[in-house]
């Protein structure tokens, strides 16, 4: 079923996006449920965007990425990469995920960028090799190319995925709250860090987080979901620095006070 | 947000105001950080050197007790078993026994776990090989291989065949068992990771699934050797010879047989041996150079 929605703001007609996702509805089934995680949900990705989703846990904000990963079928709606429809996980889209065990424990750190590059049959494994240090340089982890993934610390072996994301060098780098479980000094550090690497090489990143700090100082385009069944309710520009609006109020707060005035909604409701 | 700094603020009113203060640290102004043990303590620390002195004591009190009760038929001194151990390797007969045992382990054991294989195949590709792989484990896991024993006999006969039935019987439930769960247990992400880079069907298993389940199968593979090798001295004992080479249980029986107690404890003393360095030599190499260097030890 093709969903004609106009998308909340209009994208110039001239370009099309890279990444199209036109009235998609996920559901998915526990034991005992039938969930539907997003309704009809519009967004548009363009090249070399950072593209932030953000909301509330249970907005689907997850299952939506995972739909562009093509690990889900939406049940209305459609997904397209390039014009061309997601039908199944592929190269072109890399996942970072949050959790630390998304690195092989099996493989070093360079063999694990490398396997990435092989398996899926982007480079031979000479080329493969090359590309595997000049990323694993770029994310500052030289030294630990020899190391084991259990001996690195959390915010390493995020360091190591991120520099696996990139060298695939996909047409856009899928990132399911990577830095969540972080501590808080690692996760600034590690904010930092991919907005200098986006600097450098100007991938296409769109990025799941729930933390308003963290959408603000990523994004440049932040799109906010309300929860149970996530929906578009806001699509924001941000310049990183949690401008002051003519409202007098920060970024930060208007996204808050957005967010806020849904839970006193849920609870009036409840 | 700005609220709640200014909330911080009217909390902090009525407090006393200090003085801060930020200070060098020293780096070298401390006795001792590290020191090194002692010898003697780090001698002891050696679970080997430990473990040898209590081996030594319990020889020395094996010797005493054959010594003062003196009667070799029952049970002979530590020296008699060493020597009739030392002879029978000199003379080779240990070792054509025990190479006949393991020649027959090695193939049961093969054959078990190739059909481990296909079996857990079956169960994670489809829903009834699940049911299947469940009902059978759970039927035969509490069966001692060696029950089968009589029934093995009278299929095949009295030969290497029977034996090759039992130990595979004693391999392949816990095995399969071992690797289906093994399968299970991978984790979500690791399989999307996975298919992330586009792999699927027998790729996916070799490179991703039967790699991050490695622990567990490690875990089968060492269960269904100490069964295996079990079941064979045990099925051995039982009817041991065939062919004119039996092997080290039936070594054991016919010496017992011959009333050479010396020899009976040289078998079983063999018995031993091998079992330990199959099980701490071999698997323990395995172990080092796959689940312990990638910190993944279940």
């Amino acid at each position: 079923m093709t969903q004609a929605a106009a998308p909340p703001i209009a994208a110039p007609a001239h370009a099309r996006a890279l990444l199209e996702v036109r009235g998609v509805t996920l559901q998915y089934k526990t034991r005992q449920h039938l969930v539907t995680a997003t309704y009809r949900v519009d967004l548009d990705v363009h090249r070399a965007d950072r593209f932030v989703i953000l909301g509330p846990s249970g907005c689907g904000k997850s299952t939506l990425l995972k739909a562009v990963g093509g690990y889900m079928t939406p049940v209305e709606g459609n997904i397209c990469l390039n014009g061309a429809p997601i039908q199944k996980p592929g190269p072109d889209r890399v996942m970072v995920f949050q959790e630390f065990d998304q690195l092989l424990p099996w493989k070093t750190v360079k063999q694990n960028v490398m396997f990435a590059l092989t398996a899926s049959g982007r480079l031979a494994t000479r080329e493969a090799e090359s590309r595997a240090r000049h990323y694993i340089d770029k994310v500052n982890l030289t030294k630990f190319a020899d190391s084991y993934p259990h001996t690195l610390s959390g915010g390493m072996k995020q360091r190591v995925a991120l520099a696996r994301g990139m060298a695939m060098e996909p047409q856009v780098l899928l990132m399911d709250e990577p830095f969540a479980a972080l501590d808080a000094l690692t996760r600034r550090k590690m904010q930092e860090e991919l907005l200098r690497l986006w600097e450098d090489t100007r991938f296409t990143v769109l990025f799941v987080t729930h933390s308003i700090p963290e959408a603000v100082l990523i994004g440049n385009r932040i799109l906010l979901m309300s929860p149970h069944p996530g929906q578009v309710k806001a699509e924001l520009n941000s310049d990183g620095t949690d401008v002051l609006g003519n409202d007098g109020k920060r970024m930060s707060e208007r996204i808050h006070d957005m967010l806020f005035a849904d839970q006193v909604e849920e609870e009036d409701h409840g | 947000m700005a609220e709640s700094v200014q909330s911080v603020q009217s909390a902090h009113q009525g407090l006393t105001r200090r003085a801060e203060f930020v200070r060098e640290v020293e780096s070298s102004a401390f006795g001792v950080v590290q020191k090194p043990l002692t010898l003697a303590e780090q001698v002891w620390n050696h679970g080997a050197v430990r473990k040898g002195l209590l081996l030594v004591l319990m020889v020395c009190a094996w010797e005493a007790y054959a010594t003062i009760s003196n009667n070799p038929l029952l049970f002979p001194k530590f020296s008699a078993t060493i020597a009739a151990f030392y002879e029978g390797v000199v003379s080779g007969v240990l070792l054509t026994r025990g190479w006949a045992s393991i020649k027959v382990l090695v193939q049961g054991y093969a054959l078990g776990l190739a059909l481990a294989a296909l079996l857990t195949a079956f169960a994670i590709t489809t829903r009834l090989g699940n049911d299947l792989l469940e009902t059978l484990t759970a039927m035969f896991n509490p069966l001692p291989a060696i029950a089968l024993l009589p029934l093995a006999l009278l299929w095949f006969g009295l030969g290497s065949a029977s034996l090759i039935f039992v130990l595979v019987h004693s391999v392949l439930w816990a095995v399969a068992l071992n690797t289906h769960s093994g399968f299970l247990s991978v984790s979500p992400t690791l399989r999307m990771v996975g298919r992330n880079y586009g792999l699927s069907g027998p790729c996916y298993v070799i490179k991703i699934l039967i790699p991050a389940a490695f622990p567990p199968i490690l875990t089968g593979m060492k269960i269904g050797w100490a069964f295996a090798w079990r079941t064979l001295i045990a099925a051995e004992l039982v009817f041991g010879v065939s062919s004119g080479s039996g092997g080290l249980g039936w070594f054991i029986y016919e010496n017992r047989n011959q009333l050479d107690i010396p020899n009976v404890f040289a078998g079983l003393f063999s018995v031993i041996i091998i079992g330990l360095v199959v099980e701490n030599l071999i698997f323990r190499q395995i172990e080092k150079i796959t689940v312990r260097r990638w910190g993944m030890q279940s």
